[in-house]
């Protein structure tokens, strides 16, 4: 069953979540098969930067019920490692590609936009706003008229359909939905992880060397049914639900909240082709349900 | 190269048995799906029923292990129970189905030209010396093998590899020490420039055999444990510093050079 989404044509709607499935080091892994036994509908790739990141001091996860927490701190090649070495490699990839940026300022944000506007590999861009904004303090994405600065900054630069990734941090999340569609977002796509904390049981410090991290898995799964709900309430634009999708009835119920594209994240940590399985057990379900 | 390339996803392998040696379970799976592993790679083990529900709930991610032995579609991985995950895994037996990925990561490379390989393990990290000593012997070359363990039950695990000297910590079987001490001996006994040593166990122990081979200028193949939710190179989870940054221990590891590593102390390995 193909789907449309912000004028994109896709297999079926299941994609991944920034940052939960690297294409590079699985092809490594698993070789060719992986372009032949593609999981993910398009491919949306790991948060890129303006300059390289090493990430966060580990250790980076603790294993939760039903999930864990990561506090993986955006290690990346910057734009000029990606545009270098991983575009060319993604370009290949047999769906789609969405590239997802964050900047520490608008103006960050604004040269990583300009940097992808043309790239003719780049169907779509996805805003992650889950970071503080060095000149104000604020979140960006926890704030709705940060969230409409950054988005009026960055729309005049790019014909692309841009995605603004939500935080689930944030005190009126539908509001910096509303503030993303007025902007000129084409689609939103929630829930980012939530914050959450680990104690080292032998020395009561934290555990991540991050200090806090985001809770992602099965854990987090009611939250975002009741997010993605709440902002399909209050806008118009198409919403790519994700958060704890392990099966298809999971996707089902996001999509019956609101969202048009479904998104897996950590469920791929636990089986590399867990995409693929939940599209065909949804397929399979849409074909006997009315969502 | 020592990388061989795994089928994508996730597969069932039948357990055929599982076999008690001290302290460590041997759990025996077929695995007619998979190529045959290089010795040092390792695969991501899920029990394919009642995973999650165990002590708090856990496990919930699926756990990395070092291929033990491998050959005639058969897999054999060493499991010591040390918390929910390896608890459910060590009790699985005939009847039930791993679900695994694998083999991912680099293996060992051969001695460079004519050195001889002394195995050092630790613990339940002898797992991947056995498979490692077994093609190094089916190519000619025969290993020297140092194991050192906690105590009597766990040094039953010995008996998985072939001529080994033991070290233990209470005494209780061969040296009372560490295994590192049987390695100086080994090295002060022979030339240095002879000799190339491969070595997986506990990061304390790893890191006294990397600070001994760099100190001696002996080269030396470290296979490392970190914590880990995916095994290829998805969850940026399990990285270790280098004199190069950070690297992911599972698609640029498990095993690297000691001369790459600053320290083999790894942060938060076996939560």
């Amino acid at each position: 069953m193909s789907v449309g989404f912000c004028g994109i044509e896709l297999a079926h709607p299941v994609i991944n979540g920034s940052g939960t499935f690297d294409a590079i080091a699985a092809h490594r892994a698993f070789g060719d098969e992986l372009f032949e036994r593609f999981p993910f509908a398009a491919f949306v790739s790991k948060t890129v930067t303006l300059q390289e990141r090493q990430g966060n001091p580990p250790p980076r996860l603790w294993e939760l019920p039903g999930g864990l927490i990561n506090s993986i701190g955006l290690p990346n090649k910057g734009l000029d490692g990606y545009l270098e070495h991983d575009l060319g490699f993604l370009a290949t990839l047999p769906v789609p590609l969405i590239v997802n940026v964050m900047g520490f300022s608008r103006e960050e944000v604004a040269q990583l936009v300009e940097a992808f506007a043309e790239r003719p590999e780049v169907s779509a861009l996805e805003l992650n706003v889950s970071c503080p904004n060095v000149e104000t303090g604020l979140v960006m994405g926890a704030d709705p008229d940060e969230t409409a600065r950054l988005v009026d900054r960055v729309r005049p630069l790019t014909d692309k359909p841009l995605i603004v990734k939500l935080t689930p941090n944030a005190t009126d999340v539908p509001a910096v939905a509303r503030a993303a569609e007025h902007a000129g977002a084409d689609a939103l796509s929630l829930i980012n992880t939530v914050k959450g904390m680990a104690l080292d049981p032998k020395t009561g410090a934290p555990w991540l060397g991050g200090t806090t991290g985001g809770v992602s898995g099965a854990a987090v799964r009611a939250v975002a049914l009741a997010q993605v709900h709440a902002v399909a309430q209050a806008v118009e634009i198409p919403i790519v639900g994700m958060g704890g999708v392990q099966t298809g009835q999971d996707a089902l119920d996001l999509m019956r909240a609101g969202a048009a594209l479904v998104a897996v994240g950590t469920e791929s940590f636990r089986d590399p082709a867990a995409g693929s399985r939940v599209a065909s057990e949804l397929v399979e379900l849409l074909a006997n349900t009315a969502v | 190269m020592t990388r061989t390339t795994a089928p994508f996803g996730r597969r069932a392998a039948p357990v055929t048995a599982r076999e008690q040696h001290g302290a460590y379970a041997v759990v025996r799976c077929r695995d007619t799906g998979g190529p045959a592993p290089r010795p040092g790679q390792f695969y991501m083990l899920t029990a394919a029923e009642r995973w999650g529900g165990g002590e708090g709930e856990r496990p919930f991610l699926p756990r990395a292990f070092s291929v033990l032995r491998a050959g005639a579609g058969e897999l054999q991985f060493l499991i010591e129970d040390v918390g929910p995950g390896t608890k459910r895994l060590s009790e699985l037996g005939p009847g039930e189905d791993l679900l695994i990925v694998g083999p991912l990561g680099n293996g060992f490379a051969s001695p460079r030209e004519g050195r001889r390989p002394i195995l050092v393990g630790g613990g339940v990290g002898i797992a991947p010396l056995a498979i490692w000593q077994d093609a190094l012997g089916a190519g000619g070359t025969e290993s020297r093998v140092l194991l050192g363990f906690r105590d009597g039950p766990h040094a039953a695990g010995a008996r998985l590899l072939k001529s080994a000297t033991l070290a233990t910590d209470d005494g209780s079987v061969g040296h009372q020490g560490l295994v590192t001490e049987l390695l100086e001996d080994e090295l002060d006994a022979h030339d240095d420039d002879g000799v190339e040593v491969y070595a997986c166990g506990p990061p304390p122990m790893l890191e006294a055999v990397r600070s001994i081979c760099m100190d001696r200028g002996v080269p030396a193949q470290l296979a490392l444990e970190s914590g880990m939710a995916c095994g290829f190179g998805a969850c940026f989870g399990c990285v270790v510093p280098t004199v190069e940054g950070y690297i992911r221990l599972c698609v640029d590891g498990p095993v690297l050079d000691a001369h790459k590593l600053e320290s083999a102390l790894v942060a938060g390995a076996g939560h």
